[in-house]
């Protein structure tokens, strides 16, 4: 029910601080005069637990609380961020009081005000904390341990370990509304180093989702991320010096995805597309693809790690269409970016916590599926690249460079997969990328749930996805020159 | 003085969940405090972008039972929340594992002597102060060259701090410390095509900042040698670190030689204590009690006391860095590395830059890497690159989307020269470093 959210929210935020809703209402009331167009309260409480297993023990484990409060101010197109790790009457005060500086000169331009969203729970409000005992979860990470070891002989070090997060959010907006969410994330890793002949090698899998502990339970998934982390550190033993230079390249499905989120993503961030610093700026209608690409930001996906019921401003999530046929259709956006390009919030308003400010960020950001099969697509390759599966990545959005690093590559020679190959890292420019995507899979895949984002120092939970894609031309930095 | 009672107080407040843990049936444990206050301000195109007023704290506190232990940390340091923090690690320690390498350091490792390192000098500075600096700042940037067509705004950040660390063998410590910084990023565009880059600068006290202008200048100035960038075809040939990206390269040098990648084996410089790292002609020290510097500290995160360091000397390694749990792993002493190096200097050469580029002759000069493309268990290493080529010692034209690669190993073998134009915006301090050969690659 949707209204059990917001009880939820204020059962773990207010009553244990003794905050009255008549309270906030108060600082509300406050916040918004004079020249403040609006502002919103962001109260958050997150409990966080990391178990890790290392050399067969559990050396340490931690239990983390983080609690705290924001005030924001928005007049035009400033912002003005106050908190405090109190939850209390007097510090909301002068964190407005604070606040409100940003507003001293200029006209109010007051918004509109919408409704309160009800938004519709996309997760279960679980603590995934309590979804196993203690020792539940120490069984969990010796068995995962134990299993692992028992998987290679050339297997030298097995590290596990498992996160859980539940963080209540209760977000105050102009016109007394109030929202909240009970979000619960959890994930789960496994890393190995291997060792044959003197060459040692790692390989690391993990996965995770909006759900509890049992998640890792269902479907073997824990082993599941154990043995793909032993395949992947054993091809590597074998893999031989990546090549260098431009060539085709075919992306796995998958987690590859991280490409989508780097080359195009975060330049459709309506921050960046506002104040025209976006290799993307102004290019809405215009073919920015081949015509083979569609990609969307989803926030609406059930029990995704990049999935929000309401995003940190209060909206509902939203399917995005960013790019459509290849033409570009539209940005991801908060609340601020919004009104000041004349559109609509697109539920993409996220903040690392209440101590940072809303930014427009991507949720599950993916390429919809094509009609090739992965094998065709293979085939057609006479030599190249078979990228499947990624370390990381990073983008320039103003020139529209980025880089991302291959952890298991092969070469294609006369269409077929033949040998690993290592220390594979792809750079390329983001407006051009896709517009060489010439052939797109039938196999749409969303990456495992690992993913996390960085922007202005601010981390959040992202998921990304696509099919096998082909993309004709890809400079692949090796030392095989 | 008012900042002298405050760390007095906070002190008490360790001291007193330190009591706690051990009525918790705690056998020993560890916490930390801290506590920061802040401002930050933005200016983008001449306007007001952000204010933000930062408050927070948190304490976090290790407990353990014997050879098990338990971690907890809170941002709320109340007294309910105090005990409930420590009854949460307690609660942990019960179901982790028997370690005999774990544990509180030797008593006889931890610091003992507390120099005041002249890291505190608070800046006594409003929002409308520090909109007029960034705002200056930014006019020098956007007024340097016609091609400075937008801006990512400038800003000033100014944060103070307490930082108490205990111990139940009597360690307690707490120190006041301040970072201040000022920063410009702005855009150039020539034909259609847009660059960005940025400078910035950061002391302990406002008074070791660069002016205003320079950093302005300086952001601007960078942006425009970016336009008109090309790609470059695929070759080996001798590559420039900058040296404010060098510091890059020692810091994956850095990361193969502590203990927690060595006791894992997951670095590629196992077994290389007294061998040959680097060229001999290469030193590397450690200062950690300079004072007014960014990384300087009498201790480490474990309260063991920190000291001048050879660490690298005629190319060889000395030691490695240690704390006490990755020095009883490896049967070691601790090293005073918990959480890494402090003030870490690489010894500079006669060289500016432009005499490197002379003696470099024909290569790439990089001045921005991306992406992670860093395998610290191979020592593979391609990273994407952006710079400028290089011929007969003078730079010829910008080049970007083109990567560089090689192996760590390797690279550090064959670096010909360290720069004297030393960076000191960091914890690592180097020149810019030429390495003989890589290879990059690109169109």
């Amino acid at each position: 029910m949707d209204n059990s959210l917001i009880q939820l929210a204020k059962q773990a935020i207010l009553v244990p601080t003794g905050l009255q809703e008549t309270d906030i209402h108060r600082v509300m009331d406050q916040l918004i005069t004079g020249a403040v167009d609006d502002g919103d309260i962001y109260f958050q409480s997150s409990h966080y637990e990391s178990w890790v297993m290392e050399d067969g023990i559990i050396k340490d484990a931690s239990h983390n609380i983080e609690q705290g409060a924001g005030v924001r101010a928005l007049s035009g197109e400033k912002t003005g961020l106050a908190y405090s790790d109190k939850i209390e009457l007097n510090e909301l005060l002068t964190a407005t009081k604070n606040v409100k500086a940003i507003a001293r000169q200029g006209q109010s331009a007051k918004v509109a005000l919408s409704a309160a969203v009800h938004p519709t729970p996309l997760y279960p409000s679980v603590n995934p904390l309590n979804s196993l005992t203690d020792q539940e979860k120490v069984d969990l990470l010796l068995k995962i341990d134990t299993q692992t070891r028992q998987l290679d002989p050339r297997i030298e070090q097995v590290i596990v370990s498992l996160v859980g997060v539940q963080e209540h959010i209760l977000i105050a907006n102009q016109g007394n509304s109030l929202t909240g969410d009970v979000r619960p994330l959890v994930r789960m890793n496994v890393s190995v180093i291997v060792e044959d002949k003197g060459r040692r090698e790692q390989g690391s899998m993990g996965g995770g989702a909006r759900a509890d502990y049992h998640y890792f339970l269902e479907q073997d998934r824990a082993m599941s991320f154990a043995k793909e982390a032993v395949r992947q550190a054993l091809v590597n033993l074998e893999a031989t010096p990546a090549p260098a230079g431009s060539m085709t390249v075919v992306l796995g499905s998958g987690w590859p995805g991280i490409l989508l989120h780097e080359a195009i993503g975060h330049g459709l961030e309506g921050d960046f597309n506002r104040k025209g610093s976006s290799a993307f700026s102004g290019r809405i209608g215009e073919r920015v693809a081949s015509s083979l690409c569609t990609i969307v930001d989803n926030g609406t996906l059930a029990g995704r790690r990049g999935s929000l019921s309401v995003d940190d401003e209060g909206t509902a999530t939203q399917n995005t269409m960013l790019i459509e046929n290849g033409i570009l259709k539209g940005y991801m956006q908060d609340k601020l970016n919004a009104r000041l390009m004349g559109v609509q919030s697109t539920g993409n308003g996220r903040r690392e916590s209440y101590a940072h400010t809303p930014l427009p960020r991507m949720t599950n950001t993916y390429m919809l599926p094509g009609e090739s099969e992965p094998e065709e697509i293979i085939q057609s390759v006479k030599n190249g690249l078979y990228a499947k599966s990624f370390s990381g990545g990073q983008v320039d959005i103003t020139s529209g460079k980025f880089v991302f690093s291959a952890s298991e590559a092969y070469l294609i020679e006369d269409g077929k997969i033949t040998r690993p190959v290592k220390g594979a890292t792809l750079v390329g420019n983001g407006p051009e990328v896709l517009t060489r995507v010439s052939m797109v899979g039938n196999d749409l895949e969303l990456d495992s749930g690992v993913g996390t984002c960085g922007k202005e120092g601010q981390s959040v939970p992202v998921g990304v996805g696509q099919p096998t894609l082909k993309i004709d031309g890809l400079t692949v930095g090796g030392t095989d020159v | 003085m008012q900042t002298e009672q405050e760390i007095q107080r906070l002190e008490t407040i360790i001291h007193g969940l330190l009591e706690e843990a051990r009525n918790q049936g705690a056998s020993s444990a560890s916490a930390g405090l801290s506590v920061d206050n802040g401002l930050s301000v933005s200016v983008r195109l001449g306007e007001v972008e952000t204010i933000e007023n930062h408050c927070s704290q948190g304490l976090g506190v290790s407990v353990y039972f014997g050879q098990t232990k338990g971690s907890a940390s809170s941002t709320d340091i109340s007294e309910k929340s105090i005990k409930e923090t420590v009854a949460a690690a307690c609660s942990i320690a019960r179901y982790t594992s028997e370690d005999s390498y774990g544990g509180l350091p030797d008593a006889d490792k931890l610091a003992t002597e507390f120099n005041d390192l002249d890291l505190y000098h608070p800046w006594d500075i409003d929002a409308e102060e520090a909109i007029t600096l960034a705002t200056d700042c930014e006019n020098s940037a956007r007024q340097y060259h016609s091609d400075i067509s937008n801006s990512e705004g400038a800003s000033v950040d100014s944060y103070s701090g307490i930082h108490i660390f205990g111990n139940s063998l009597g360690f307690l410590h707490g120190y006041a410390s301040t970072r201040h910084s000022l920063s410009c990023s702005v855009i150039g565009e020539r034909e259609g095509a847009m660059e960005r880059d940025y400078w910035y600068s950061v002391a302990r006290n406002k008074q070791d900042l660069e002016s205003t202008e320079f950093i302005g200048q300086k952001a601007a100035e960078r942006t425009i040698q970016r336009l008109g960038a090309r790609g470059l075809s695929s070759r080996k040939c001798p590559v420039i670190y900058s040296a404010e990206i060098a510091s890059s390269l020692i810091g994956s040098f850095l990361g193969a030689i502590s203990g927690g990648s060595l006791y894992r084996k997951s670095s590629f410089l196992l077994d290389s204590l007294d061998t040959q790292v680097f060229p001999d002609f290469m030193r590397l020290y450690e200062q950690p009690h300079l004072l007014g510097a960014l990384g300087s500290s009498m201790y480490d995160a474990e309260g063991v006391s920190t000291r001048a360091n050879e660490i690298v000397s005629a190319g060889v390694l000395n030691t490695y860095l240690l704390s006490s749990y990755s020095a009883r792993k490896l049967g070691m002493q601790t090293t005073g590395h918990a959480g890494g190096v402090r003030n870490l200097c690489v010894e500079a050469g006669d060289h500016n830059l432009a005499q490197l580029l002379k003696q470099m002759d024909t290569g790439l000069l990089v001045t921005e890497l991306m992406g992670q493309g860093v395998n610290p268990v191979t020592g593979d290493y391609s990273r994407g690159a952006a710079g400028f080529w290089v011929e007969q010692g003078e730079i010829q034209y910008p080049v970007q989307e083109i990567t560089i690669a090689g192996n760590l190993k390797d690279m550090f073998q064959h670096i010909l020269a360290v720069g004297n134009d030393i960076e000191y915006r960091g914890n690592i301090r180097t020149g810019s470093i030429l390495v003989e050969e890589m290879a990059i690659a690109g169109e």
